[in-house]
C-alpha cells in the first residue's frame, strides 16, 4: 500500500517502482481507436476575474470504461466536473454527447442528457429524508403531478441495496453519518438514467473497506457500460480502476492515453511539469529547549488523552486521516475551542489559553486550513490582514497609523517574496500561494515562538509549495517552534523531525525521523498492522 | 522571542533566490483617485444638486432659519444611524432603535413625575438606553441568536413595555429647562441638536476610521471567522456595538422628548426604516464590511434636504416615506444593475 | 405523514397552548365554550394564512415583512372597486386580491432573484411603498361598512356546517400548503434551497426561482387575507393591520420555523398562529389590557427563537465514543 508518488528524497525511483500499485486484473483496452467516446470535450475554456481555470482542454470518455482525471489541487479538474455538470457555463469550446453538441445552462440540463455526478463536496439535504434526497428534483409524480410517495420509497429501497446501503429510505438525512451520507450522494447519482458517470475524488471520506465497495460498484457499472470520469490524486487508485487517464496541469490539458502504456512516474511528470526531483530542503535541525508542552489535552467530542512536548527549532510533523482530530486540536491550541481536560506549558509555564487573542498573546498562531474562511479577511487591503493582530504596535497617540502598518506589513511581505500589485490590494486578488503568504507575514509580524501550520500547501501551485517548505525550515532554522499538520505523506517525511500520527482523535503513534516511513505511518493512520 | 521572526532575511525559497522582485508599491491608485472615486463623492454632488433644486424651487429655502429648522429632521435619526452604521458595518442589525426611544422617553416622562431633575432624567435616559442596548447584545452574541429576528422581537417588546405603562396616555410633564437639548440654540441658527450632531459626527468617524476599533469592526463584518481567527474578540465588540446603540437611542430620545415636550407609546414610530436608509444611503455594506460616516453625514443632510423640500412644496408625510422606502431599494439596486449592464 | 406532522417540537406547542387554555379556563370556564373557541379561531385564521405564507419564504431564508402593508394594498384595492362597481362579484374580487397580491409578492421576489438585495432590506422598502400607496390611491379617506355592498361584506361570515367561511379558507389554505411543501416538487425545493443552497444549485434548482415563487405565495396569501380582512371588519383605511407582519413573523419563530432556512413544518407555522390567537383572546377575559398584546408578542418571538436555538443542539462527531466502544 503506497499512497505517495516519489516526490519524497527518501525514496529511491526503484522503491517507487516496487511498490507501485497492482497492475493486474482488468483488461486492459487494446487501442484507443477501437472505441467511439461518449463524451468528447473539446476545446474548453473558462475564465475568472484573474484566472484561467480551463484553457483549451479536451477529454474524451468511452462506454464501459473508467478515465482517470489526475492533476494538482487548482489544475482544473473540479471546474471541468462544474462545466459538465452545467454548473458553470464555459466561455467557448464545445461538449458532444454520442456525437451531438450539447449546452447545459443547469444542473438540470445536465442531469436530463444523462450526465450525473459524485461531487467532492456532499450536495445533500439534512432535513430532508433520505428518499427525497435521492430524487429531489426529479421524483417519480403520480396523480395531479404530485410526488407519488409510495413508488418513491419503492425506487428508493432499490437502489440503496444496489450500493449496499442498509439505510431506511424515511431516516432524516441528519441522522446518518459521513459513510452513509455518502451512500446516498451515490445512489442519488444512480437514480438517473445516465450515460455518464462523474465521481470526484469519491474516496477521499472513506475507509479502506467503504473504498472496496466503492470499486466493486464501480465495476458493475462499467459491465452496465457507463462512461465514466474518476477523479483523483492517488495513484494506487488511478491504476487499480482507471483504462485511461488525462492529465491537467494549471489548467491545461498535458497529456492522456491508455493507463497500460504509462507508469506513475510518467505520470507525476506530467502533473507537477517537470522532471521529479527532491523538491523538499535539506534541514539541518538544531534542536533547543522546550517550548511547548502539552498534557492529557482532551475535548469533549474531538479528541482525548494528547500529551506531546514540542522544542525550539524542531518541525513536528501531525500526520492523519481526514477526520482524526487533528485540525480540532490544533484549534484548541489556538482557543478557538475549549478542552474539557489538560495543561499547556509554554517555556515551562503552566498557561491557560481560552480565546486566540491569549494564543496570540503567549506566542502560540496558528495557519488555518481553510485559508479563504479562517485565514484571510478577503475583501479588505493586504496591509490591514497583516497587521490585524499587531495593531496596538503601530498605534500612534492611540490611533492608527497606515504609515507603521505599511511598514510592517512590508517588512515582512518582502520576506515571503509576495507577489502583488500593492500593498492596499485586496487579499481575494492574490493567488492561493501568495494569500497563504499574507497569512503567514500576518503570523510572523505578532514574533510567535510557536507556529502551527495546518495544511500549509494544501491547493497552492508548485512554485509556492518549495517557498512554503523553504520557509518553514527557515522559522525552524531561526529557532522557532514548528507544528504541521499535512495529510500528505512526502511532505511530513520531507520536512518533519518527529511526527505524530493521530487516529479517532487520540495519538496512536510517534515516529522519529529515522523510523519514519510511508507504511509505517499508514498503518499507523489507519490502524492496521504493528503500528496500531 | 527576539529569536524568533526577526532575524529571517531575504530569500525565502532557493529555487526564486536568483529573480529580483519589485518593489511592491504602497498602493494601487494615487490618493487624489482614492479620494474623488468613491461612493461620498458622489453622494456630495447628489447633495449638492438637491441644495440648488430646492434653492431654485422656493424663496424660503435659503432663509438661514429655515435651513435650521431643516437640520432637525434628520439630527435625531443621524445620531442613531452613526452607532447603526458602526453595527451594520459588522455584519449585525438593530431594529429596535425606534422602540428603545420609545422605552427611554417613557421612562424619563415617568421619572419627570416623580419630580426627578433634568441631571436625573439624563442619567435615567441612559441607563435605560444602555440596558436595552446590553439585552439585545445579550441575546445576539452570548445567546448567539440572529440579529434580525432578537431586534425584531425586542422592536414589540421595548415599545410595548410603553404601551403597558402609558396605554393611551401621555406624559407631558416635563421640567422647563428640558426644552434647551431640543430646541435650545448655542449661537445665533445653530441649535444645541446640530452641534450634538457634529459631535457625534466627530466622535464616530474617528472611532471607525482612526481607532483600532474601528479596523476591528471593518475586518468582523468583512470575516467574522477570519478575525475571530486573527485574535478578535468578536462577541465582546458587537456587544459593545449593541451597547453604543442603545447609548445613541438615548441621546436621540432626550432630544426627541425634549422637542416635543411630550411622551407617547408611539413616538418615533418607523424610525428604524429611515435610520437604516440613512446607514445605506451613506454607502455601508447592509451585508456587513464596508462604509464610513462622511457617508453617512452626507446621507444624512440629503435625506434631511429632501424632506424639507418635500416639507416646502406641502407634500404630506407618508409620501415622504414612499419615497424613503423608493431610496433604500434603488440606493442598492441601481448599482447593481449598473454593474449588470456594463459587464454586458 | 402523521409522523411528520408530529415531530416532538409540534407536539410541545400543542401541549402548551392545551396547557394555557386549561389554565385560562381554571379561573374563566366560558372560555372553553365551543362558541367562543371557534370565535377565537375565526379571529385567528388571517394571522394563521399568513403565516403559513410567510412560512414558505421563511424556509427558503428569506423573509417577508410587507405582507402586512400588501393586505392594506390590496383591501383598499378590493373595497374600492366595490364601492365604485358594487356588481363586481365577490369572487371575482377575490381573485383580483389573489391576482393583486402576488403580483406585490413577485415585485419583493423579482428584486431578491435577480438583483440579490438581502429579502430584510427589499420588503422594509416595499413595506412602507405599499403602506404609502394605500394613501394615495384612497387619498387618505376611510371607506367605511355602509359604502361596501351586503355580499361583500357577508361573505367571510357565511357560515357553512357551523364554521364561517374566514375559518374555512384557514383549514383549507393550511391543507393546501400541507400537499404543496410536502407532494410537489417546488415545495422540496423550498427546504432544499433554504437548508443548503450551494448543494440546491448541484441539484438543478434555481435557488433565486425558487425564492422568487415563494415570495409570490407569500403574496398571493396576503393578497387574499387583504380581502378577508376588509370585508370581515367591513372597513378599509390607511393604517388597517399596521404592524401585524411582527405578529406573523412571530408566529412562524413560535411555531419553530427557523429564521435560518430550510426548518419548519405547516403543523409548527399553524399553532405558532393558534398560540398567539389564544394570547390574543384570553387578555381581554383575564383583564389584562390590550396594550399589553404588542410587549407579549415580542416577548413570545424572543423566547421562541432562544428555544428554537437551543433545540437544535449541535451533536459532537462522537468519535471518541465509537473508538472507547471498540477498544472497551
Amino acid at each position: 500500500m503506497n499512497l505517495i508518488y516519489s516526490q519524497s528524497p527518501h525514496m529511491t525511483t526503484s522503491e517507487s517502482a516496487a511498490s507501485m500499485p497492482h497492475l493486474g486484473p482488468h483488461i486492459k483496452p487494446n487501442l484507443e481507436q477501437d472505441l467511439e467516446p461518449v463524451l468528447q470535450v473539446s476545446g474548453v475554456t473558462k475564465e475568472f476575474p484573474g484566472v484561467k481555470a480551463l484553457n483549451n482542454v479536451s477529454l474524451e470518455l468511452y462506454a464501459g470504461k473508467v478515465t482517470a482525471l489526475i492533476g494538482e489541487n487548482g489544475a482544473g479538474k473540479s471546474t471541468l466536473v462544474k462545466v459538465l455538470t452545467g454548473i458553470y457555463q464555459p466561455d467557448s469550446g464545445e461538449i458532444t454527447l454520442g456525437g451531438d453538441t450539447k449546452v447545459f445552462n443547469t444542473a438540470h440540463a445536465a442531469a436530463l442528457e444523462g450526465i450525473t455526478a459524485i461531487h467532492q463536496e456532499t450536495v445533500l439535504f439534512d432535513e430532508l429524508s433520505v428518499a427525497e434526497n435521492i430524487f429531489l428534483g426529479n421524483a417519480p409524480k403520480g396523480r395531479f403531478g404530485l410526488i407519488d410517495k409510495s413508488s418513491m420509497k419503492a425506487k428508493a429501497v432499490a437502489l440503496l441495496k444496489r450500493v449496499n446501503a442498509d439505510i431506511h429510505p424515511d431516516t432524516p438525512l441528519k441522522e446518518l453519518g459521513i459513510a452513509s451520507k455518502h451512500l446516498v450522494a451515490v445512489a442519488r447519482a444512480l437514480s438517473v438514467e445516465s450515460q455518464v458517470v462523474i465521481m470526484d475524488e469519491p474516496t477521499a471520506a472513506l475507509s479502506l473497506k467503504e473504498i472496496e465497495e466503492l470499486y466493486t460498484l464501480v465495476e458493475q457499472l462499467k459491465q452496465e457500460g457507463k462512461a465514466i470520469l474518476f477523479i483523483s490524486h492517488k495513484f494506487d487508485e488511478v491504476f487499480s480502476i482507471a483504462d485511461f487517464y488525462t492529465v491537467y496541469r494549471d489548467g491545461e490539458m498535458v497529456g492522456s492515453g491508455a493507463i497500460s502504456n504509462t507508469n506513475q512516474d510518467e505520470l507525476v511528470q506530467l502533473m507537477v511539469g517537470r522532471p521529479v526531483e527532491q523538491v523538499f530542503p535539506n534541514r539541518l535541525s538544531i534542536i533547543g529547549d522546550e517550548v511547548l508542552r502539552v498534557e492529557d489535552y482532551s475535548h469533549p467530542t474531538e479528541f482525548a488523552d494528547i500529551s506531546f512536548r514540542l522544542n525550539q527549532g524542531e518541525v513536528l510533523g501531525f500526520y492523519g486521516l481526514v477526520g482524526a482530530g487533528r485540525t480540532e486540536l490544533m484549534q484548541a491550541l489556538f482557543g478557538i475551542t475549549k478542552p474539557s481536560a489538560g495543561y499547556l506549558h509554554i517555556e515551562q509555564q503552566q498557561v491557560a489559553i481560552r480565546s486566540p487573542e491569549q494564543a496570540i498573546a503567549k506566542g502560540i498562531v496558528y495557519v488555518p486550513e481553510d485559508r479563504g474562511n479562517q485565514g484571510t479577511i478577503k475583501d479588505t487591503p493586504i496591509f490591514h490582514n497583516v497587521s490585524l493582530p499587531s495593531l496596538a504596535k503601530t498605534l500612534k497617540h492611540k490611533l492608527l497609523n497606515p504609515a507603521a502598518e505599511l511598514a510592517l506589513t512590508r517588512e515582512y511581505t518582502e520576506r515571503m517574496e509576495l507577489r502583488a500589485a500593492a500593498l492596499d490590494q485586496h487579499v481575494n486578488k492574490l493567488s492561493g500561494g501568495n494569500q497563504q503568504k499574507v497569512v503567514i507575514s500576518k503570523w510572523l509580524a505578532t514574533k510567535p515562538k510557536v507556529i502551527i501550520l495546518d495544511e500549509p500547501t494544501k491547493g497552492i501551485d508548485i512554485g509556492s509549495k518549495a517557498a512554503v517548505h523553504h520557509f518553514t525550515a527557515e522559522l525552524a532554522a531561526k529557532g522557532m517552534a514548528v507544528i504541521l499538520v499535512s495529510s500528505e505523506i512526502p511532505e511530513i517525511i520531507g520536512m518533519a523531525d518527529r511526527a505524530i500520527v493521530m487516529r479517532d482523535g487520540r495519538i496512536r503513534a510517534e515516529f522519529s525521523k529515522q523510523e519514519m516511513t510511508p507504511e509505517a505511518l499508514v498503518q499507523a493512520a489507519a490502524g492496521i498492522g504493528s503500528a496500531a | 522571542m527576539d529569536n524568533t521572526g526577526d532575524g529571517i532575511t531575504g530569500s525565502a525559497s532557493g529555487k526564486e533566490a536568483g529573480s529580483t522582485l519589485a518593489r511592491i508599491p504602497d498602493h494601487l491608485a494615487p490618493w487624489w483617485k482614492r479620494a474623488l472615486l468613491n461612493w461620498e463623492s458622489m453622494l456630495l454632488l447628489v447633495a449638492a444638486t438637491i441644495f440648488m433644486i430646492n434653492s431654485f424651487a422656493s424663496p424660503y429655502f435659503l432663509d438661514p432659519w429655515n435651513l435650521s429648522d431643516a437640520t432637525f429632521n434628520f439630527t435625531e435619526k443621524a445620531m442613531i444611524a452613526f452607532a447603526m452604521a458602526l453595527l451594520i458595518i459588522s455584519g449585525e442589525i438593530d431594529l429596535s432603535v425606534a422602540s428603545i426611544i420609545a422605552l427611554v422617553s417613557t421612562a424619563m416622562g415617568f421619572a419627570a413625575q416623580l419630580g426627578v431633575g433634568i441631571p436625573g432624567l439624563v442619567f435615567v435616559a441612559m441607563c435605560v438606553g444602555l440596558l436595552c442596548g446590553a439585552f439585545n447584545g445579550f441575546l445576539v452574541t452570548i445567546m448567539g441568536l440572529p440579529s434580525i429576528v432578537v431586534t425584531i422581537g425586542t422592536m414589540s417588546l421595548f415599545r410595548g413595555i410603553s404601551y403597558i405603562v402609558l396605554g393611551d396616555q401621555a406624559y407631558t410633564e416635563y421640567p422647563a429647562d428640558l426644552s434647551y437639548f431640543g430646541q435650545g440654540y448655542v449661537w445665533w441658527v445653530i441649535s444645541f441638536e446640530l452641534v450634538l450632531f457634529l459631535v457625534t459626527a466627530l466622535i464616530f468617524g474617528i472611532l471607525l476610521h482612526k481607532t483600532r476599533f474601528g479596523r476591528t469592526v471593518t475586518m468582523i463584518g468583512n470575516n467574522p471567522t477570519g478575525a475571530l481567527y486573527s485574535g478578535i474578540r468578536v462577541k465582546r465588540v458587537k456587544f459593545i456595538l449593541f451597547l453604543l446603540t442603545g447609548v445613541m437611542s438615548a441621546v436621540a430620545a432626550i432630544c426627541l422628548t425634549s422637542r416635543l415636550g411630550s411622551t407617547r407609546p408611539s413616538i418615533a414610530f418607523g424610525w428604524e426604516l429611515e435610520i437604516v436608509t440613512i446607514v445605506v444611503l451613506g454607502g455601508v455594506n447592509i451585508l456587513g464590511g464596508s462604509g464610513t460616516i462622511p457617508g453617512v453625514v452626507i446621507a444624512a443632510f440629503v435625506l434631511g434636504m429632501v424632506t424639507f423640500g418635500f416639507g416646502l412644496l406641502n407634500v404630506p408625510g407618508i409620501m415622504m416615506s414612499i419615497f424613503v422606502g423608493l431610496l433604500l431599494i434603488l440606493v442598492i439596486a441601481l448599482p447593481r444593475i449598473w454593474a449588470r449592464l456594463a459587464s454586458g | 405523514m402523521i409522523k411528520r406532522l408530529l415531530t416532538s417540537r409540534e407536539l410541545i406547542l400543542a401541549v402548551a397552548i392545551l396547557a394555557l387554555i386549561a389554565l385560562i379556563a381554571l379561573k374563566f370556564p366560558a372560555f372553553i365554550e365551543t362558541s367562543n373557541l371557534l370565535d377565537a379561531f375565526n379571529d385567528t385564521s388571517p394571522l394563521i394564512i399568513l403565516a403559513l405564507g410567510q412560512m414558505v419564504v421563511i424556509l427558503t431564508r428569506c423573509i417577508d415583512l410587507s405582507v402586512a402593508a400588501n393586505l392594506a394594498l390590496t383591501g383598499m384595492i378590493v373595497a374600492m372597486i366595490n364601492t365604485q362597481f358594487p356588481a363586481v362579484p365577490v369572487p371575482l374580487l377575490i381573485i383580483v386580491a389573489i391576482i393583486a397580491g402576488s403580483l406585490m409578492g413577485a415585485l419583493n421576489g423579482l428584486l431578491t432573484w435577480k438583483l440579490d438585495i438581502p429579502p430584510i432590506v427589499v420588503t422594509l422598502g416595499t413595506m412602507t411603498i405599499f403602506r404609502g400607496l394605500v394613501f394615495v390611491l384612497s387619498e387618505g379617506q376611510w371607506i367605511n361598512a355602509h359604502e361596501m355592498s351586503a355580499s361583500f361584506k357577508a361573505f367571510p361570515r357565511n357560515e357553512f356546517l357551523n364554521l364561517p367561511v374566514l375559518s374555512w379558507f384557514a383549514i383549507i389554505i393550511a391543507l393546501l400548503v400541507i400537499v404543496m411543501v410536502s407532494r410537489t416538487s417546488l415545495g422540496r425545493a423550498f427546504y432544499a434551497v433554504g437548508g443548503n443552497p450551494n448543494a440546491a444549485v448541484y441539484a438543478g434548482i434555481d435557488v433565486g426561482r425558487t425564492q422568487f415563487l415563494a415570495f409570490t405565495i407569500s403574496g398571493a396569501l396576503a393578497g387574499l387575507t387583504g380581502y378577508l380582512w376588509v370585508s370581515r371588519y367591513a372597513v378599509a383605511y390607511v393604517d388597517i393591520a399596521g404592524g401585524f407582519e411582527l405578529d406573523v413573523v412571530a408566529a412562524c419563530v413560535i411555531g419553530g420555523i427557523s429564521i435560518a432556512g430550510g426548518v419548519g413544518t405547516v403543523a409548527g407555522a399553524f399553532l405558532g398562529a393558534i398560540f398567539l390567537g389564544v394570547i390574543k383572546n384570553a387578555l381581554p377575559v383575564i383583564g389584562i389590557s390590550p396594550f399589553a398584546q404588542l410587549a407579549i408578542s415580542g416577548a413570545a418571538i424572543i423566547i421562541a427563537v432562544a428555544f428554537n436555538a437551543s433545540y437544535r443542539n449541535t451533536k459532537g462527531r462522537l468519535i471518541l465514543k465509537h473508538d472507547e466502544a471498540v477498544n472497551g
